[in-house]
Formats: C-alpha cells, structure tokens, sequence
C-alpha cells in the first residue's frame, strides 16, 4: 500500500506516555478539553472569580443591562447573572455527570450481560428497553417526577430508572457481534466464568462507543435538565442553574433580553465543548481493539 | 471469430491521458494510452487491477468523477468526432444509444426499487421517445434476445428477485436497448460463476456477430479474453503495452508482461501444477519514473528499460509492443 | 390488499409493548409517595370525600382487577376521569390533539425541507471547507437548548420585526400555518442538524451507488438521475431518521409549546404535573405512547410504499 496512509506502528511511535497521547489528539479534542477545563475551573473557582452572592437579591439594581458592574446584567430580583451563571456550572454538570455516567454503569453491564448469556434474561430485559423507548424521553422523565414529586434527588432518580436503556441496548448489539468472536469462544473453552468473560475480557473492546455515546448523551443530559428547570419541574428555585435563568427572564424578553440569552449562550458553550470532546474521542478510537489475556 | 475488416476504426482513442488528484498529491491513471475498435470486431482489453482499463471505459463515456478525475491530453474520437470536445447535452445523447456499457456487478447496477422493464427500456423511452406500451413490446423482445425465460411474465419482476446470471443478461438487454454500435464490456463475467460465464460471454458474441457493433471486452482473464476476441490490447500501469490480432498475441507475445499473464495462468494439463505469479508489484501510479513501468519486475531488463521513453511501436504488420527489446520475449 | 394485512401485523408486533405502557401508565399512581387521592384534593378534604373519590376511581379493588379494569377501558376509548378538572381524560385530552398534532407534523415538514437541501449539498461537495463548516454548526446546534432557540426567535421574529405572532394556535388553518411557524421552526432547527448528520452520509451512499453510474451511462441528465434514483433511494433512510428521532420531536414539542403558550398536549402534561392530577398524567403517558407508535407504524407504511422488499 501507498505510503499515504499512519499505519498503528507509525502512531504507536510517536511517544508513550502523556506526551505522545496529546500528540495523538485532533484539534476538535484539544479544542474541547480545554474549554471544558475552563469551564470546570471557573465553575469550581466560581466563589473567587465574583464578588456577588448568587442567591441575594437588590431590588435596586434590578434589570440592568450588562455592563461595567454586572457583566451579564442583573435579572428581575437584581441578582448579578454572571454570578449566577457560574454557580449554575456547579449545578448543570454535576447533575449532568451523574445523570450520564451511573446509567451508562448500569446500562453497559446490564446489556453486555444480557448480549453474553442470552436466555431469558436478554428477553426480559429487551421487553423493558421496548418499553422504556416506546415513550418519548422527556416525557417518561416528567411523569416519574409527577410520581415522585419535584426536587433534585428525585431528577437523578428518575433518570435512573430509564437513562440506562440506551447504552444497554448499545452494549448488547455489540456484545452480540463480540460474542461471536474466537477470543470469546476461546475463554469459554477455558472454562472462565462469564463473569470473567465479561469484566476482563469482552468489555473492553466495547465500551468505546459507549464512551463516544456518553459524550452525547451529556450534552442531552443537560439540556433535559434545563429544560425541565425551564417548565418548572426540575432543579428548585432558588439555586441557580442555566434552564431556570433563562425561564426567569422568559417575560422580560423584550425589555431586558440578557436574562434569558446569557445563561442560554452558557449551556450552547458547554455542550459544544462536551461534543467536540466526544467528536475527538470518536476519532482516537477508530476502530481498535483491545485483546484481552 | 470474425476477420479483422478494413473498415476504418469506429473507436480511436489517441494518447489520451488522465490524472487523479488525491489527497497527497495526483496518481497518472492513464498515460499515452492508444488503441482502436471496429465495428463487427471484438477487442480485448487486458490487465490486472490498477492498470487503467476500467478507468479508460469510463473516459469513453466520459463518466469519469469529476472534479477529482481530469483528461489531461489525447483524443477520443468516435466515428471522427472527438468526444473529449463535445458538449454535454450532445454527449447525454450518445451514452446509451450509439455507445453503451456493461458493468461488472450486476447486482448493483440495477436499482432495486425499480422493474426490470422500466429500467431495461428506460433508454428506448428516453432516446427514442417510445411510449411505454411500445417500449414493453420492445423491451420483451430484447429480454427474449438476451436469453431470459418468460419474458412477458418476468418484465415486472424486481432486481432482487433474479440470480447474478439472469441479472447480467437484463443488464446486456439493457444495454443493447437502443442497438448501440460500441458496446463497452467492464469485467462483465467477473462476478458470474464460471458456468454462467461462458454463456454470457457466448450472448456478447452472438449479439455482436447479429448486430455488427463494436466490441470491447475488459477482463483481467486472458483466458475469457482469448476465447472471444479478435484483436487484444495488453494494459499495465496505466499504458498500453501490446496490442494485436488475438491468435497472433497469444503465440507470439511481444511484452515481458503478456508472456508473464499467460504463464501466470492455472494450467490443469501440464505435469508442474504449480502456479507462477509475476514476481513484485505493479508500480504506484503516484511516483512515475522514468523508462519502462514494468522494469523492475521483468526478467529480460536491461539498464536502458530504465531510462529511456518506451512507446508502442509496430513490430509486426498490426502488432505493436512498448518492450524497448521485443525480440527477447521467448 | 397488502395494506392491512401489513398494518395488522405490525399492531400484532406492538402488543407486548403496549402491554408494557398500559402498565407503566396504570402503575404511576401507585407509586406516589404518600396518599395520592389527598394530594389531589389538596388537602380541603373530609374523610367521605376522600373515600368517594377512591370509588370513583375504582381504587378500592385489588391491583389485578384495576388494571383489567384500566387496560379493558383504554381500549374503548375511556382513560378515566381527571379529579381535577372534572372531566373525561379522553375529552380533555382529545381538546388538545389537534394543535399538537399540526404542530408535529408542520416540524416534520420544515425539517425535512432543511435538512434535506443542505445534506443533498454537502454530500455533492466533499470539499473540506464545506464538510467542516457544516460539521461545526451541527455540533453547535446540537447543543443549543430548543427553549433557548424558541426564545431568541421570538425576540426577533416576533418581538422585533414582528412578522409573527409569539403565541397561541390561530383560528383558521392559514392562522394556524402562521402562529404555528415559529415553534415548528424552532423544533426544525433542533432537530435538524441530527437529521443532515445521517442524511449526508445517506445522500452519499445513494449518490454513490452503482446503478447511479449505470443511469449516467444510458444518457440520463443528471436531473433526472436525482429524482428518479437518488431520492428515491435516500428516502429510506430519510424515513428511518425520521422515525428513530420521533422521540426527540414529541420531547422538543413539549418544551416548545410551553415557550409559545400552544394548548397541546404538552402543555396538558406541564399543567397536570403542577396540579397532580394523576389520572389526567397517566391518561396522557398513553397518549404519548401511542403516538410513538402510530409513528412508527407510518414510517414503516411509507417504507413499503417505496421499496418491494419489505411487503409482506
């Protein structure tokens, strides 16, 4: 073949160890690392980086526009939104960590199970997955927290309980396709355990695109829930999080169009961020397996 | 098989040239590529893969990707007119009815959301202006022509329905819908099993001999080739390296390559079974050098094949080889 | 004809999920924390009263027999009685169909008139610039929030150039055409950069394909080949993306109609979870499904219209 196209050797030699990973990396993924970084850092920092309190409100100084002093504005109570928008870094990507990493444990495990064993467990599980995805997302998410009532504790419940479905049915197809493969067959042989089978060997060489899914999914997370703050139904007032910004300022929008526009430009910000990082991702994985022992 | 006529050449195509870009740079997939094609004749056109053969039908046509494909020098000319220099419209006119093209697959050259009678007689109701009752008549007769059972039932029937053998003869029936006077044949067996093979390529004959077209028959079998041609042209690297009558190529090969395709062929009679490959790669067709592309694989080079400008030249009355030395070709 | 027969099958199929839903639906109220029947009234509640409601809504039987009772009544149409507002789910519910319907299918529409044309050209031009410009506002767009887009349209559309109204349904279909604009816009540029992702590589796929160059060769324009070829087989996918995201769009829906004050049902759904009227909840986590799946049901419809293959 032409000399055209990095062969794994070429790549591999380009370094060990950190410095030849970052070498390894597109632009869409540096790009999004750091910004996320940044995000995460003023986010943690956020106490340090403005001299307002999130949660006080100066009628005084109500309805600003952006400028020297407040410089996203002030909102209908006069708190300073720029403040608010960095705490609510703390609120949205926690929540959205969670909301994305524990159903994608749960989901992974359970459809890479269920793709190894078959039986009656892959049934089964299968009916559930039908019928969690027979309703659109947001609208199971609200129903469950008409059940369990408003707050954030019952938000990370109820995704939960159907978050997991889509990396489940993720894990297994792939599970399917590995399962068929020698190295597989090769450990049953051996008389491994399935769960050996599982842990160490299978699951490695699937969850990438879990991974590169999780990216997304993220991203989604955080919009459901600032969409879910913006009907009302999600994170309580008075804590700041982007979706409830921007529902608070939803009546001013003629007169004061910083309050709804700024915490919006946040949430774009951050999920560009969380895509390029997931675009990237997509591009160190390729297609490479990894052999397990 | 029909003799060599007189009649002067229906196809000509004259040091046509056509270049690649890629990403890294362009690849030269034909260089002063000359050949001919006369009507009642069949030529073959023979090489492995990456030697410019599907790439020059294609130029005929021209049906070449653009922008990435461009034609950098040479002339197509097609009964006198230069193809190369007409406009498109006027070209649109003369792919399907005065020069037709079979493709190798014939499981992916018909649509499969479409019958096989509207896609058989599509050319008929687009350059002769039939109407579909008229095009079905047509049409059922072409499918009886090419060999297809039950016509009149079958015309409704859908791609998918068909073996690859049945399909490649709905895709000859298509391509003589509007009786062509160049058919261009790319690999059209390749995809067949051999028993069907020999059928399809007896069709191509039969219609050829009834219909009086030119012929052109790509293949990277010497053997399918030989069977059924009149003149040969041998193609690797992107050149052509020999040309001639068939019967006379084929005893008397005057390109280090030709003897090497023949020799490289499966032979079940003789008493050494082993098979016998041409030894190393064809060359990248990215980084030309200079002299004779087939140099460093040949076992009869000398240090001049590597220098000097190889072009076909006649070595006998309609025989031409680009070997700098054809005489040492035993 | 095939048509039913076709139809019939596929709700055969769907009886197991369904199943699933019904049950889902018929459980919600069993598992709110605390005494649901009070939580409804709110408390201004007398022992009689909280007892006749518990009649009333058939919750003084066993489990097994409610849920008979739940399924056998959804399937004539009956999804019980919201508390709340004192009235037949089904009618509450059937009041509110129409604009959210409309408003679906005018988002469908306008996104496939979007997305179609840009996937249609990036796919014709796999230059870089063009591949990279258009990849950077899918990821950008992918993560704007639809009730940010909504927001910002009405602040220009409505507020500013006042070219259209920023709320309601309207009253005749042309009103409807005209109010209904902006949230199926603001549902199409969410879900269309999803859409012109899988759609390019679609597009490609069938613009690449051999019998495309077999066409060519007879002497079609290249007009021609697109319309009768190309679309034709990029319909399938087109379809497919459609109906994979369906979720999504009815998602997108409920934030939107609540940005634009749409009395559909999403802002049915909004309402009854701010009110709690459970039966009203669970009459609408039917609907939902349902929906989903009479979605379903036609994109598989439109695929056996298209290609053969697929009749049964």
């Amino acid at each position: 073949m032409s000399a055209a196209l990095p062969t794994d050797d070429a790549v591999s030699e380009r370094g060990a160890g950190l410095r030849g990973e970052w070498a390894r990396w597109s632009t869409s993924l540096r790009v999004g690392l750091v910004l996320l970084v940044l995000i995460v850092a003023a986010g943690v920092f956020a106490p340090w980086l403005t001299p307002y309190d999130p949660l006080r409100q100066d009628y005084s100084s109500a309805l600003q526009p952006p400028g020297a002093a407040h410089w996203f504005g002030t909102d209908s109570l006069g708190r300073d939104i720029f403040t608010r928008a960095l705490f609510a870094i703390r609120t949205d990507l926690v929540i959205g960590f969670w909301t994305t990493y524990v159903p994608m444990l749960m989901g992974v495990l359970l459809g890479a199970w269920a793709g190894l064993q078959r039986g009656w467990f892959d049934t089964a599980l299968m009916r559930v997955i039908d019928t969690a995805l027979a309703f659109p997302f947001l609208v199971l998410i609200i129903v469950i927290l008409a059940i369990l009532g408003p707050g954030t504790h019952n938000i990370y419940i109820a995704v939960f309980l159907v978050g997991w479905t889509m990396y489940a049915r993720l894990a297994r197809a792939e599970m399917l396709v590995e399962a068929g493969k020698d190295y597989v067959l090769a450990a049953r042989t051996l008389g491994y355990p399935a769960r050996r089978i599982l842990l160490r060997h299978a699951l490695p060489n699937i969850i990438n695109s879990s991974i590169v899914f999780s990216m997304s999914d993220f991203v989604l997370n955080i919009l459901l829930v600032s969409g879910l703050s913006f009907l009302g139904l999600g994170v309580p007032a008075p804590t700041p999080e982007w979706g409830a910004m921007v529902a608070e300022g939803k009546d001013f929008m003629q007169q004061a169009w910083w309050i709804s526009t700024l915490p919006g430009l946040m949430i774009v910000v951050t999920g560009v961020a969380l895509a390029l990082v997931g675009d990237g991702l997509t591009h160190r994985f390729g297609d490479r397996h990894v052999t397990g022992h | 098989m029909s003799p060599a006529t007189e009649a002067p050449a229906l196809l000509r195509v004259e040091d046509l040239e056509v270049a690649f870009r890629v990403p890294g740079g362009e690849v030269v997939a034909s260089r002063g590529v000359s050949l001919e094609a006369r009507a009642g004749e069949t030529l073959g056109l023979v090489g492995e893969s990456g030697s410019g053969k599907s790439v020059l039908c294609r130029a005929v046509l021209r049906l070449l990707p653009r922008p990435a494909a461009s034609v950098r020098r040479g002339k197509i000319l097609f009964d006198g007119t230069d193809l190369l220099g007409l406009p498109e419209p006027r070209m649109r006119e003369i792919r399907g009815a005065d020069i037709a093209m079979v493709f190798q697959n014939p499981m992916t050259s018909l649509s499969p959301v479409w019958p096989l009678g509207d896609q058989i007689t599509e050319g008929l109701r687009l350059h002769r202006g039939l109407s579909r009752k008229a095009a079905r008549e047509a049409g059922i007769a072409l499918m009886q022509a090419t060999g297809i059972p039950e016509p009149a039932r079958r015309y409704d029937d859908y791609p998918w329905q068909w073996s690859g053998g049945m399909l490649q003869r709905a895709v000859i029936a298509m391509a003589m819908a509007c009786s062509p006077r160049l058919l261009l044949a790319d690999e059209p067996t390749t995809a067949l099993d051999v028993t069907i093979q020999e059928q399809i390529l007896a069709l191509l004959s039969e219609l050829q001999a009834a219909k009086g077209m030119a012929l052109v028959l790509v293949s990277h079998d010497i053997g399918v080739v030989a069977e059924t041609c009149d003149r040969i042209a041998v193609m690797y690297a992107g050149t052509v390296v020999e040309t001639g009558p068939a019967a006379e190529v084929l005893a008397n090969p005057r390109h280090p390559y030709t003897l090497g395709l023949m020799g490289s062929r499966p032979d079940m009679d003789g008493d050494d079974r082993r098979l016998r490959p041409i030894p190393g790669q064809p060359p990248d067709l990215a980084r030309r050098s200079p002299g004779c592309p087939f140099a460093d694989r040949c076992v009869f080079v000398s240090d001049e094949c590597r220098t000097a400008q190889v072009a076909l030249t006649a070595c006998a009355p309609g025989h031409a080889s680009a070997c700098l030395f054809p005489e040492r070709v035993q | 004809m095939w048509v039913l027969r076709f139809i019939a099958l596929r709700l055969l199929q769907a009886v197991p999920v369904l199943l699933g839903v019904t049950l889902v639906a018929f459980l919600a109220i069993h598992f709110v924390p605390g005494d649901p029947v009070r939580i409804m009234l709110q408390g201004r509640a007398s022992e009689a009263a909280v007892a006749e409601v518990y009649a009333r809504l058939g919750m003084d039987k066993p489990l097994l027999v409610q849920y008979a009772r739940f399924v056998g009544n959804a399937l004539a149409g009956d999804l019980g009685t919201s508390i709340i507002q004192r009235a037949p789910v089904a009618k509450i519910v059937w009041d509110r169909l129409v604009p959210s319907v409309f408003l679906l299918t005018y988002a469908t529409i306008l996104s496939v008139l979007l997305a179609v044309p840009l996937a249609v050209w990036a796919a014709a031009r796999r230059q870089r610039l063009a591949d990279h410009v258009i990849r950077l506002v899918g990821t950008v767009s992918f993560a704007m929030p639809s009730f940010w887009i909504g927001l910002i349209l009405i602040l220009f559309f409505g507020l500013t150039l006042k070219w259209f109204p920023i709320s309601g349904f309207g009253r005749d279909f042309l009103g409807h055409l005209h109010h209904l604009f902006l949230p199926a816009l603001t549902i199409a540029l969410f879900l269309g950069p999803l859409l012109i992702q899988s759609l390019r590589a679609a597009m490609l796929d069938a613009m690449t394909a051999e019998h495309v160059e077999v066409a060519r060769a007879k002497g079609l324009s290249e007009s021609r080949i697109l319309f009768k070829y190309v679309l034709r087989a990029a319909a399938i996918p087109v379809i497919t993306i459609l109906a994979v995201n369906i979720g999504w769009l009815i998602s997108g829906s409920v934030i939107v109609e609540s940005v634009f004050s749409v009395s559909g049902l999403g802002m049915l759904l909004v309402h009854a979870v701010s009110t709690r009227d459970y039966p009203l909840i669970q009459g609408l986590t039917v609907v939902f499904a349902l929906l989903v799946l009479v979605v379903s049901l036609l994109a598989d419809l439109a695929y056996a219209l298209i290609d053969r293959r697929v009749r049964p």
